[in-house]
């Protein structure tokens, strides 16, 4: 990354502006041409810099619901149930986490009823307790990291 | 250009916005005239790509349109998923004072699990290290002086799956992974 990518990458995640040619009028405000700026874009995703670039939706806000679920998995049975977890398609992420309640993931599913299906199901499958730990209330949430 | 702040209300999304949700939420076409691109994909218009971009952005469904970073290309390498016991009644003013703090990407009161899980604020704190991280960590606990009743720091130790939210473009099935 030089610094022309740093700034790209600090200026874009912020907003790029809603227009016909959005790319223009950002490498316009960065001293860039816009050809520049998209081929930069381009390899900073090939390169996974950039993990995305794009819209960010609310899943809850298009009627979605969303949760964070932990379970506290047995070492030696650690890998079966990440496969049981990770068999489900409304999990989206799961990870790995140093604490006795040990594996932690989201659950986002198109109505508030089917994430309790899920869960429950994950329960059964597994034979484990699956504690549930929905957001009750958001006080920020601006994923803006310098490079 | 944040979604506005309060409660979230859900809206119906019809036909159309659902069709440019699911032709750019793996990403913008990097191409001069994006909207476009996506107009030509789904059988629209600019303008109404434009316009429906536009209101979902003002209504919140879009947060924002921009560069997600990998953070840990960026050399954020230690995440870490910082717990808090707050006594409920503060956890409101609480959660603000500890949200508005640069190094807080996310922030969030939960319910607790008792004894398993006493804790209702969550926090999460990127950082270069571990240490940056405790170093972080330490200045929340400052703020929160006597309110911090207990808490903990939980790192992500392996990535188990990461496919993100997607909406499926089938409407039997609008929302999996």
């Amino acid at each position: 990354m030089d610094a022309l990518d740093r700034r790209i990458v600090n200026g874009l995640q912020g907003g790029l502006p809603v227009a016909a040619r959005p790319y223009a009028e950002a490498a316009a405000k960065l001293g860039v041409s816009e050809a520049e700026l998209i081929e930069r874009l381009q390899r900073l995703l090939d390169e996974r810099t950039l993990s995305r670039f794009g819209p960010m939706y609310d899943a809850e806000r298009m009627g979605g619901a969303l949760t964070l679920a932990a379970m506290a998995v047995p070492d030696d049975r650690f890998e079966e149930v990440a496969g049981i977890v990770n068999g489900f398609a409304e999990v989206a992420h799961n990870y790995a986490r140093s604490h006795p309640l040990n594996m932690w993931f989201v659950v986002g599913a198109a109505e508030r009823g089917r994430i309790g299906e899920v869960l429950a199901e994950i329960e059964a499958a597994t034979g484990l307790p699956v504690l549930d730990l929905p957001k009750q209330e958001e006080f920020f949430l601006d994923l803006r990291l310098e490079a | 250009m944040n979604a506005p702040a309060g409660k979230p209300s859900a809206r119906t999304l019809d036909p159309l916005d659902r069709l440019v949700v699911v032709a750019t939420q793996a990403g913008l076409p990097l191409s001069p005239r994006p909207y476009l691109s996506v107009a030509e994909q789904i059988g629209s218009t600019e303008e109404e790509v434009l316009a429906r971009v536009r209101r979902m952005l003002a209504d919140g469904v879009i947060r924002r349109i921009g560069a997600v970073p990998n953070h840990y290309a960026l050399g954020y390498r230690a995440n870490g998923m910082s717990v808090w016991d707050v006594p409920d009644a503060r956890a409101g003013e609480l959660g603000r004072r500890v949200g508005a703090l640069a190094f807080v990407t996310h922030c969030y009161r939960r319910p607790r699990h008792p004894p398993l899980w006493p804790y209702n604020l969550f926090a999460m704190v990127h950082g270069k290290s571990r240490d940056e991280v405790e170093e972080k960590v330490r200045e929340i606990a400052a703020l929160l002086g006597p309110d911090d009743i207990g808490h903990d720091v939980l790192y992500s130790t392996r990535v188990l799956k990461k496919t993100g939210l997607r909406i499926a473009d089938k409407e039997e099935k609008p929302c999996s992974a």
